[in-house]
């Protein structure tokens, strides 16, 4: 298995599919070694063999596979992803994989190589494309280039949704037989505490007061399509003044959104508690009546999955991946602030409908487990030629 | 007729906010407070800097001049919310200042008590600011002040007028050339249809020689000196030379080491010299005669280069800021709340809404230069992050709907 991270050092929400996901192959009979491109401890992983490729530290801000050394002087990519795929290679040569099982394109180099060198069949994992991470822009075109080539060389693709399988068909033209939708889950049981909202008594007040609180969790990036969102709140405001819309982490954009929300004239309405984690970011989900992912392009995106399970109603957009698997959620497109101001109208004035969705989508979560998934990936290794 | 010089210093100090988060709002209520606050934001910290740095060297300066020099006279404003810092923790400050009016020749000028900008939100929370002001003058300083002047200068006909009728003598603008047009800021006017109240303008260009120009070395005029200065004064049949800066220009704003202290004393000690020219109070200057009466449809302020309250209320942010402020007014004020009130007020002072101001041109620099965050979004999370509380507070006081 090549990953990038794994909790509790982690970027993104990858790192923790990648723990669960292992987990669960691990009860199912597979021997996992586990390639990390840094050397950092990693308590709860005693199921699988984790290999530290490098002497370097995990980065744990600002994101994607920036690592500093012992020095604190920061190392390139580049430089992280050779030395990654040398001890991946140095590993497998002495103990041969039956499968290689790459996620994302920081680890599809040292994919591709392994498979080169030790011909045994490459499963490319996709969890997010530079398609995705650009926000509907064209992003960093090396990164491209290792998408495709990586993507096209493997002997199976695992796309996190049909919206990423279709990306993954449209962009990088491949054939539609060689992907396998996985989608992503939760561990319904992990969310059995309800928080007590108590870490914004100010919205819990507002609350009493009639507001609608409407709560968001994601980094402040273009990718998550927050300016629609705020747009829509100003829309929605127009008509109902009693909404009030938090959304929970940090981001390069949090000076635009600040602007944008004065300008909107929901200054006060809109809140920006910085970065969540733990209870501040588990009592947003258990504070809102309703949750919105306004992702412009998101390959699966679990938070709805968590705000379900805390009783919230759940909107997504059409370009979110985990709104396949959420039936009972309203769905628009990104750019469609009319659509959602007016959803969000909707769903604010009416309580039968709110509740309907909340203990709709509820009773979907509650099934929710990776025990389940696992038999699924183990299907992929059997196809590849795995005895398990 | 000697003309005369009208030298108005302006004291003031806010009370900052402290980094004030969501997860504090309907917990902790104490927005200015010095705790968890970086050393050299604090508001205590600040007020004493300065007071070393500027208070307190000016007004030794300035009580030896007004000994030495019998002719030599001055107007001070001093905010409330600069008096409440002092009397905790600088009391000898408040003291120098309180010599300085008890020679006599030192007018204090009145103003709002939280240095807001209530006159465009509130016309009665804006009287109650002033009525504040003016009982804390006569307690601290026992004299009641005989002329105003509205936060930053923001002046346009309405405040001529409202000054008139309170029974004020004179109220001070800026004076802008696009109002102006061809009149000289250099002459006594009356707002229109004022039956008693003068209006005096500031000399922008005398004033900001010394206030903004004197330390500049890419300045051609660079270094100012008197005698270059008073070349500068006009020998016509001018009234009035109006000399409207911060107090903290002495010491604070160019430092002592540019020879600031120096050129003051020596620019008073001519004045007194000469025959042609004077000092005068503003209620002195507003005995002279009206040469004209003259409107200000649009407000006009002392500051940037648009002199206009671009600077408070350029932005959605600022605007937003202080219109959920004020929308608070009425259960602020119903809930009979002392402590509650007075933060309310505190948050009214005009240098909030000046950290959010987003001009990243020359005057943006100015505004950075005050600000104590990082950035103009900062400040104005931490403001809303207070707003919020004073509403929770209300909710919890009132138990009620807003």
């Amino acid at each position: 298995m090549l990953g990038w991270e794994l909790p509790p050092h982690i970027n993104g929400g990858m790192g923790v599919v990648c723990y669960e996901m292992s987990k669960v192959l691990a009860q199912q009979g597979a021997a996992i070694d586990f390639v990390l491109p840094y050397t950092a401890e990693h308590p709860g992983t005693e199921f699988m063999n984790v290999i530290s490729a490098t002497k370097h530290r995990p980065y744990t801000e600002g994101g994607f596979g920036v690592y500093s050394d012992w020095t604190k002087k920061s190392v390139g990519f580049d430089k992280v992803m050779d030395e990654y795929t040398a001890t991946a290679l140095a590993h497998a040569r002495k103990h041969p994989p039956d499968v290689i099982h790459a996620h994302d394109w920081l680890t599809l180099k040292a994919g591709m190589t392994l498979k080169k060198q030790t011909r045994r069949p490459l499963i490319a994992h996709v969890h997010a494309t530079e398609f995705d991470r650009a926000g509907g822009k064209r992003g960093n075109p090396m990164i491209h280039e290792i998408e495709y080539m990586g993507l096209t060389l493997a002997d199976r693709v695992i796309g996190i949704s049909n919206y990423t399988k279709q990306l993954l068909m449209r962009e990088y033209h491949i054939p539609e037989e060689k992907i396998e939708i996985i989608h992503n889950t939760i561990n319904y049981d992990d969310f059995a505490d309800i928080p007590d909202g108590e870490s914004y008594r100010y919205i819990s007040r507002m609350k009493e007061e009639g507001y609608y609180v409407v709560g968001a969790v994601g980094r402040l990036t273009v990718q998550k399509g927050y300016t629609h969102l705020i747009r829509a709140m100003g829309k929605a405001s127009k008509r109902l003044s009693r909404l009030i819309l938090i959304i929970g982490s940090s981001g390069e954009l949090r000076d635009e959104l600040i602007e944008l929300s004065a300008e909107q004239g929901v200054a006060d309405r809109v809140i920006l508690p910085g970065w969540v984690s733990g209870a501040s970011q588990r009592d947003i989900f258990g504070l809102s009546d309703a949750f919105v992912m306004s992702s412009v392009s998101e390959p699966f995106g679990i938070t709805p999955l968590e705000a379900a399970a805390h009783g919230s109603a759940v909107v997504v957009t059409k370009q979110t991946g985990s709104g396949e698997i959420l039936r009972h959620s309203i769905k628009y497109d990104y750019w469609d602030e009319d659509k959602l101001a007016d959803i969000l109208i909707n769903l604010a004035t009416s309580a039968s409908l709110t509740q309907h969705l909340q203990i709709s989508a509820a009773n979907e979560v509650r099934t929710m487990n990776w025990q389940n998934v696992a038999p699924r990936y183990m299907e992929q290794y059997r196809l590849l030629g795995a005895k398990l | 007729m000697k003309k005369a010089i009208v030298l108005y210093l302006h004291v003031h100090q806010p009370y900052r906010i402290r980094p004030y988060s969501i997860f504090s709002a309907g917990y902790d209520h104490d927005y200015f407070s010095d705790e968890h606050v970086p050393i050299h934001t604090h508001n205590e910290s600040i007020l004493k800097k300065v007071s070393r740095k500027s208070y307190i060297p000016t007004n030794k300066l300035l009580i030896e001049m007004l000994k030495e020099h019998p002719e030599f006279r001055l107007s001070i404003s001093i905010t409330g919310v600069f008096i409440d810092q002092c009397k905790a923790w600088a009391p000898d400050v408040l003291q120098s200042f309180k010599d300085l009016v008890a020679t006599g020749r030192v007018e204090i000028v009145a103003e709002t008590y939280h240095h807001s900008l209530a006159f465009f939100y509130s016309r009665d929370e804006f009287t109650a600011q002033v009525d504040k002001h003016r009982a804390c003058i006569q307690e601290e300083f026992g004299v009641t002040p005989t002329s105003f002047r509205n936060t930053e200068l923001a002046y346009y006909d309405d405040i001529g007028e409202w000054a008139d009728n309170q029974g004020y003598k004179a109220v001070i603008a800026e004076g802008w050339d696009p109002v102006l047009g061809w009149k000289s800021p250099n002459y006594v006017y009356t707002p229109p249809h004022a039956k008693n109240c003068k209006l005096l303008l500031k000399n922008y260009r005398l004033s900001d020689d010394i206030a903004f120009r004197f330390s500049n070395k890419e300045w051609e005029e660079w270094p100012l000196t008197v005698e270059k200065y008073k070349s500068w004064l006009p020998g016509g049949d001018e009234q009035v030379i109006n000399l409207f800066m911060d107090y903290e220009t002495f010491g604070e704003h160019q430092w002592e080491e540019t020879g600031i202290f120096d050129f003051i004393k020596a620019f008073v000690s001519d004045i007194s010299k000469r025959d042609d020219y004077s000092f005068a109070t503003i209620t002195e200057a507003a005995e002279l005669e009206a040469k004209d009466s003259l409107s200000m449809p649009y407000t006009v302020t002392w500051a940037d280069s648009e002199r206009d309250l671009s600077a408070w209320l350029g932005n959605a942010m600022q605007q937003e800021a202080l219109k959920y402020l004020y929308e608070l007014e009425r259960a602020v004020l119903t809930s009979h709340d002392d402590t509650l009130i007075e933060d309310w007020r505190k948050l009214q002072t005009s240098d909030h809404v000046y950290y959010m101001s987003t001009k990243f041109s020359h005057d943006g620099s100015v505004h950075s230069y005050f600000s104590p965050y990082d950035s103009p979004y900062d400040a104005f999370m931490y403001f809303m992050n207070a707003v919020r509380d004073v509403r929770w507070r209300i909710l919890e006081h009132h138990k009620g709907s807003l």
